[in-house]
């Protein structure tokens, strides 16, 4: 049993660290904000230069590291920052073309080169129907899809989409380019900052990623891995909000003394510090097990996404609360701490649809 | 990070179970997983299983009769023998009193008691709360005064567990009433055998008497009796305090538990259908279940620190806080579990040989006395409001 990063990662984590708290201050991620693409090239050049990138894939890749720890690691500063970029697209994209061998779109993602983004979930449109999944025909030795995909991150800068869509024998994943032919992208900033946007293809040209209808696995991969990412991510937020949340307890001053000294205040902000803790071991058991069988990896992830959702909404709404008005406002960097922390509960599911497929993995593995 | 247990800690989780597959009596399994009352005898007829073996005091040092286990051991030890249904090993003596001997207590001390503690001369019970004194304690207001070689003391202990089966009890008494009240407090090492000593049984809300109240008249005490420095008592008791509060929480016991709320949840049916895929009772035990899983790599991570040299100190009340929310979360399933049949009053039915007539469904028996038997979990070994006083100011520094 070892409960400490390793001295390679230690070593990841604190030049990554560095880098953004040198590079990615309030206002830089301000001016982030209002880009057009919703994150600085810059930042994106200079990460992939530090080796962030390539953490993220294992070394037959071409990476150095791929491993759920890593994952955890980078995942884990980019929270304490909450730094803005395609991250998590990445991320997910990389994790299936890794699965398919796809070597040298996977090195010029570890170079910064080429950006990419996971386009997955099927959109909504304004009568709440979501779309069909994304069809596919066979276009000579290649092929097209169709389709409309929904909240797509960082899509206005991403190069290349990996999307799913469905073949004659089951799902399939496609790489499809984002300027090309037949391909409108429709984007957005985002409430926590950065960008998303709809993505909607016709008979757009598109390269299979792996075998037709055998994606499904790969997809699952990709969505644990995303899930362990966003664990991390998110205790590495509540860390944030529990810090700030303290500092201000000691120095505000009402009624004489700081408001730290009231016993109701201090017993809500034990509380918190507790279930943080669990969901520090929640996110931990999911890396543990992204590597295990698939039930038994996607319990642990479920797990970890309900704790980190129901124990963030928690931290998150205290911080806000404990701040009073200060909390509400812009300016204050812990209220996008606190929209950051919120918003992770949107993406990938929430905590009550994580409980329910917690629940339902159960019953598949008694 | 590694969560797995390496070859050599699944080579001693093998060893526990050949043990305990061996020596553990049925009987004895059968009662603990039944929720039947264990009597003096059968917690004294475990305490000698174990001993023989070696392994009745894990966290001992190896001088003293401990057996140089890992915490990683410990924690292996805990949770098999949980599984297995073993009686819980009374901690007054072992994992309270020792550890403070250990390391307060004279020599003489030492070789006088330790050993009589694991080979079950005697029983020891706690003389802490009082009824003026429970969260806080320091208010105590027991008294020993100093006349010759001897203490005097006079006052009252309540709450004392066991007290019933005790002939000795460590006791925090006032010596000085001068300064602050943690300054004029030492720790009293009494014969219940001493004139003066009566023990009066407290019934708790489940009918059963599992606590009692001790009054001192006139009790004398000889001065060697006395543990450390007279006045240096709170220091002690703290120090035994964060030692019970890592015992608390219990993760062993809260795995067998969910184990069989898990087997209940499958038989049982509402609505023609087992509890386990009702959506509001899968919900909770899912919640539940996922706290547990959580807490278990929590405890761990507690674990792993103290083994890297750390000592653990707040964060054993986080283990407290949550540990004993678990268990009383369980026992609330448990008792819903039962619908109807929680309801039914037999107090024989917790005892060995019971031959009436069952009612309703077998685990049903003993889930309500043990729901409020279990209430005291977040009031004793200090509150859970007092735990979060203790993460406050030592964790968050607020």
């Amino acid at each position: 049993m070892d409960f400490s990063l390793g001295q390679d990662r230690q070593m990841l984590v604190d030049s990554l660290g560095r880098y953004l708290s040198a590079n990615f201050d309030f206002s830089t991620r301000e001016k982030a904000l209002v880009s057009a693409e919703g994150f600085s090239r810059d930042m994106w050049a200079g990460l992939a230069e530090l080796g962030v990138i390539g953490a993220l894939f294992t070394e037959d890749a071409g990476g150095y590291g791929g491993g759920a720890f890593d994952i955890g690691a980078v995942f884990g500063e980019i929270g304490r920052a909450i730094a803005l970029g395609p991250f998590l697209g990445t991320l997910m994209a990389g994790r299936v073309l890794q699965a398919a061998g796809e070597t040298d779109v996977i090195e010029s993602l570890i170079s910064g080169e080429t950006i990419v983004t996971f386009a997955h979930e099927p959109a909504i449109d304004g009568e709440g129907v979501m779309a069909d999944p994304a069809s596919t025909t066979r276009a000579g030795e290649g092929w097209t899809v169709s389709g409309a995909k929904g909240v797509v991150p960082y899509l206005a800068g991403a190069d290349v989409i990996l999307v799913t869509a469905e073949t004659d024998g089951g799902l399939s994943t496609f790489l499809v380019e984002r300027g090309a032919d037949g391909v409108t992208v429709s984007d957005y900033p985002l409430v926590d900052g950065g960008s998303a946007g709809e993505l909607t293809m016709k008979d757009a040209p598109a390269r299979l990623i792996g075998e037709a209808g055998a994606a499904q696995d790969a997809i699952d991969d990709a969505i644990a891995a995303g899930l362990v990412a966003l664990s991390w991510e998110a205790v590495a937020v509540m860390d944030v909000l529990r810090a700030s949340t303290l500092d201000y307890m000691k120095t505000r001053k009402q009624f004489g003394i700081p408001i730290g000294k009231f016993q109701a205040l201090q017993h809500r902000m034990a509380t918190v510090a507790l279930e943080i803790e669990q969901a520090r071991s929640a996110a931990i058991n999911a890396a543990a097990m992204l590597h295990e069988d698939p039930v038994k990896r996607d319990r642990a992830a479920s797990a970890a996404k309900y704790t980190v959702g129901k124990t963030g909404v928690l931290a998150a709404e205290e911080a806000l609360q404990l701040h009073g008005g200060i909390g509400m406002t812009w300016e204050l960097p812990l209220s996008h701490y606190a929209k950051r922390m919120i918003m992770i509960g949107s993406e990938l599911g929430g905590e009550d649809e994580h409980l329910e497929r917690f629940i339902a993995l159960g019953q598949k593995a008694a | 990070m590694d969560l797995n247990f390496t070859p050599e800690d699944e080579a001693f989780r093998e060893e526990v179970r050949a043990f305990l597959k061996e020596k553990l009596p049925a009987r004895l399994s059968d009662k603990v997983r039944t929720g039947k009352h264990l009597t003096k005898q059968d917690m004294e007829e475990w305490h000698a299983i174990l001993n023989e073996r070696g392994w009745l005091a894990p966290h001992w040092p190896e001088k003293h009769g401990g057996t140089g286990w890992s915490v990683t051991q410990r924690f292996i030890f805990e949770v098999e023998t949980a599984m297995a249904h073993s009686p819980r090993v009374v901690p007054f003596g072992l994992s309270m009193l020792a550890p403070v001997l250990i390391k307060y207590g004279s020599e003489a001390q030492k070789d006088h008691w330790l050993p009589r503690i694991l080979d079950g001369t005697d029983w020891w019970c706690q003389g802490y709360s009082e009824p003026g004194a429970g969260s806080d304690l320091a208010s105590l207001k027991t008294q020993a005064v100093r006349e010759g070689d001897h203490y005097i003391v006079n006052g009252q202990k309540t709450w004392t567990t066991l007290g019933q089966f005790a002939d000795h009890i460590f006791c925090l008494v006032r010596t000085d009433n001068s300064g602050k009240k943690q300054e004029g407090i030492s720790f009293l090492l009494i014969d219940m055998a001493t004139p003066g000593i009566e023990v009066r049984p407290i019934r708790l809300l489940d009918g059963d008497a599992e606590v009692n109240e001790v009054f001192f008249t006139d009790v004398k005490v000889p001065v060697e009796n006395l543990v450390g420095e007279e006045n240096k008592g709170w220091t002690y008791a703290k120090y035994l305090l964060t030692y019970e509060r890592t015992n608390i929480a219990g993760v062993g016991m809260s795995m067998a538990a969910f184990e069989q709320l898990k087997e209940v949840a499958q038989r049982q049916t509402r609505n023609g259908k087992p509890l386990a895929e009702n959506p509001m009772f899968a919900a909770r035990m899912a919640k539940l279940e996922i706290d547990l899983e959580n807490m278990k790599t929590t405890n761990l991570r507690v674990l792993y620190e103290a083994g890297q040299g750390k000592a653990p100190m707040a964060e054993s009340s986080m283990l407290k806080i949550r540990g004993t929310e678990i268990r009383q979360e369980i026992s609330d399933l448990m008792r819903r579990a039962a619908g109807r049949y929680a309801q039914p009053f037999i107090g024989e039915a917790l005892e060995e040989g019971f031959n009436g007539e069952p009612v309703g469904p077998a685990f049903a028996a003993p889930v309500s006395a043990q729901y409020f038997n279990y209430r005291k979990l977040s009031i004793f070994g200090g509150s859970n409001e007092v735990q979060r006083e203790i993460i406050s100011k030592s964790i968050l520094e607020l």
